[in-house]
């Protein structure tokens, strides 16, 4: 049984059949591709996946868990994790709270606890220190922890998005664009990171990205999105040749 | 020894001591000001005030600038505090020690704050926007007209309640009015005293700063910052949004308490509009999410109006004056660098004395 089974997911906004009859299978550590044109639908995907939308058909099972329509705080809490495609960090914290608050279902203490000042507030903050460190090493945040988020630079605002994303201890990660406009040689750092990632943690990655060197070069599996539905699907070299991909990218008929 | 330990500490652990430092030396400033008997007593009347509009500015402070939330009656929870505190007060005066009242009387109005809090933040909280603002100025202008046609007295059958007038109470002739109506409470013997109100002022600044400085306080702080990102790692949005409201009611309840046992009567026009915008100012001027600035604005914006008493008209006029330079001095991006520049300046000249005072040493 795969990791994540998606059968006959669809939504529609009011007239607007945004997704339809999305069928996807991700493998436990699986790097798996999710790309197509501006407007595919690539994104509510991932709002569906993440309980941002509640799909209006078809099931979304988590390691034998059916989730569909959960709320995003039970998502997070079964195991998928996600970055945004116009990052969301919370811009006013530090670096290490930023990572702290994803590990916020990971280390519990009540609010007790953080009132009183407790023994265990102590401890429990000591092992989110240390966790949230280790997550930012794998970065090469950890210079940066106590500057404000919205002070990093582009590139490594978008490292510490997943890095925060990984301290829920994720399942499965959704990647929404995370090589938006980085240049070639941050690309290339990039690619080794997720693949360390997904070595590291031993999680799968569903990655939606517009750069194809990107794609080509990490993801074992890729679905191409058109008008929300799938017009392809395989490795890498079956949708490059794949004629209905071209056309949907370069136009024709 | 001890500077190399004040550098390890944690920058926010540093400025919480520098703010609970400015506390208890005013203080102690205050103390010695009065065992010499050069305080005025316009002044000393403005100790208790200053205690608890300084506790109303940390509470709402901990809604605009920690939950990013706007709260336009903040004085109606000091007013169901105040009353129901009072209540608890006058009615316990009698029966058990002075301490124990009085005790009683802000946990009571401290609870009452915080039901309140939670009973307008479960439906509004839930939203985001600006419903937050709307539905408090309504809840304080609601709380300050109902507290106002109110009548309760007590008597040998148990209480009475009515919304027409005291007569309506058919009270015993051994009965005792308690809230009458736009009169409110009267006969209240004067309880609060600048301990009190220091000691309370202590344990807002501890519980708020613990809060902010914990794993709640962060799910708070991120759901300001970005509620679709605090959701995507499992936060429950509407659970820590009333953690960090009620708990901001419970201390404007606690401050409205301490605020009416300083005056022998208690009405409810005292907490209307104008009291919840002067708390905004508090918080403005002295920065949203700054703890200390708040407590500093609110300390000297309270005294300010009485020290100009003596100019009449101009009170007003000069009140404006120094809130537009305050205002201007804490935002303006040049002024900011200045100020940050000259800080800057200070610290460095400082290590370098250090520096050489440790060569000596090491020389001798």
């Amino acid at each position: 049984m795969a990791l994540l089974e998606v059968s006959n997911l669809g939504i529609a906004f009011g007239g607007l059949q945004a997704v339809a009859q999305l069928d996807l299978k991700i493998e436990k550590g699986h790097l798996y591709g999710l790309i197509g044109p501006n407007g595919a639908g690539k994104t509510t995907v991932f709002n569906m996946l993440t309980g941002v939308y509640k799909p209006t058909e078809g099931n979304i099972v988590l390691d034998g868990r059916d989730i569909t329509g959960a709320t995003p705080e039970t998502i997070s809490k079964a195991g998928i994790a996600r970055t945004f495609q116009n990052i969301r960090l919370f811009n006013d914290m530090t670096v290490l709270d930023n990572v702290k608050v994803g590990l916020h279902n990971q280390v519990k203490y009540n609010m007790w606890t953080g009132i009183l000042r407790l023994p265990a507030y102590r401890e429990k903050e000591h092992e989110m220190d240390r966790r949230a460190m280790k997550l930012l090493k794998i970065f090469d945040l950890d210079k940066e922890a106590n500057y404000k988020a919205s002070q990093l630079p582009y590139g490594k605002q978008r490292k510490l998005e997943i890095a925060r994303a990984l301290a829920t201890n994720p399942k499965l990660l959704l990647l929404d664009e995370p090589a938006a406009g980085m240049n070639p040689n941050e690309t290339e750092e990039l690619m080794q990171t997720v693949r360390s990632v997904r070595d590291q943690f031993g999680i799968a990655v569903l990655l939606i990205e517009h750069d194809m060197n990107f794609v080509m070069g990490i993801c074992e599996e890729i679905t191409v999105l058109d008008y929300g539905r799938v017009i392809a699907h395989g490795d890498g070299k079956t949708i490059r040749n794949n004629p209905k991909v071209i056309a949907a990218y370069l136009g024709g008929d | 020894m001890a500077m190399t330990k004040w550098n390890n500490i944690k920058k926010s652990t540093k400025s919480n001591l520098i703010t609970f430092g400015i506390v208890i030396g005013f203080y102690l400033l205050v103390q010695i000001l009065s065992a010499a008997g050069v305080m005025t007593n316009s002044f000393a009347g403005q100790l208790v005030p200053i205690c608890a509009y300084v506790v109303m500015a940390i509470s709402l402070n901990l809604v605009v600038g920690f939950l990013g939330e706007l709260s336009l009656g903040h004085a109606g929870f000091m007013s169901v505090g105040a009353f129901s505190g009072t209540l608890v007060w006058v009615s316990l005066y009698d029966t058990v020690p002075h301490w124990l009242a009085l005790i009683l009387a802000f946990v009571v109005g401290g609870l009452v704050a915080g039901l309140f809090g939670f009973v307008v933040g479960v439906p509004v909280l839930r939203l985001s926007g600006d419903y937050l603002a709307i539905v408090t100025l309504a809840f304080g202008e609601i709380v300050k007209n109902f507290m106002n046609a109110v009548y309760l007295g007590v008597d040998s059958n148990g209480l009475h309640f009515s919304l027409k007038d005291s007569n309506s109470l058919g009270l015993e002739p051994d009965g005792k009015i308690l809230i009458n109506g736009a009169m409110g409470i009267t006969g209240i013997k004067k309880a609060s005293t600048f301990t009190i109100g220091f000691v309370l002022v202590l344990i807002t600044l501890i519980v708020v700063l613990n809060l902010i400085n914990s794993r709640s306080g962060r799910a708070i702080s991120a759901i300001r910052d970005n509620e679709i990102a605090a959701k995507s790692v499992g936060i429950n949005i509407t659970r820590y949004k009333l953690i960090g409201f009620v708990t901001s009611a419970v201390f404007a309840g606690m401050a409205g308490v301490l605020y009416s046992l300083n005056f022998s009567s208690l009405v409810a026009k005292k907490f209307d509009y104008n009291t919840s915008i002067n708390i905004l100012v508090f918080v403005v001027l002295g920065g949203i999410g700054s703890i200390r600035g708040s407590v500093i604005a609110a300390a000297i914006l309270t005294v300010l109006p009485e020290m100009l008493r003596g100019l009449n008209d101009y009170r007003m006029l000069i009140y404006a004056i120094v809130l537009i330079v305050m205002m201007i001095f804490t935002r303006n991006p040049k002024l900011v660098a200045w100020r940050k520049q000259f800080t800057d300046k200070v610290k460095a000249q400082f290590v370098k004395s250090k520096d050489k005072s440790k060569k000596s040493k090491g020389v001798a």
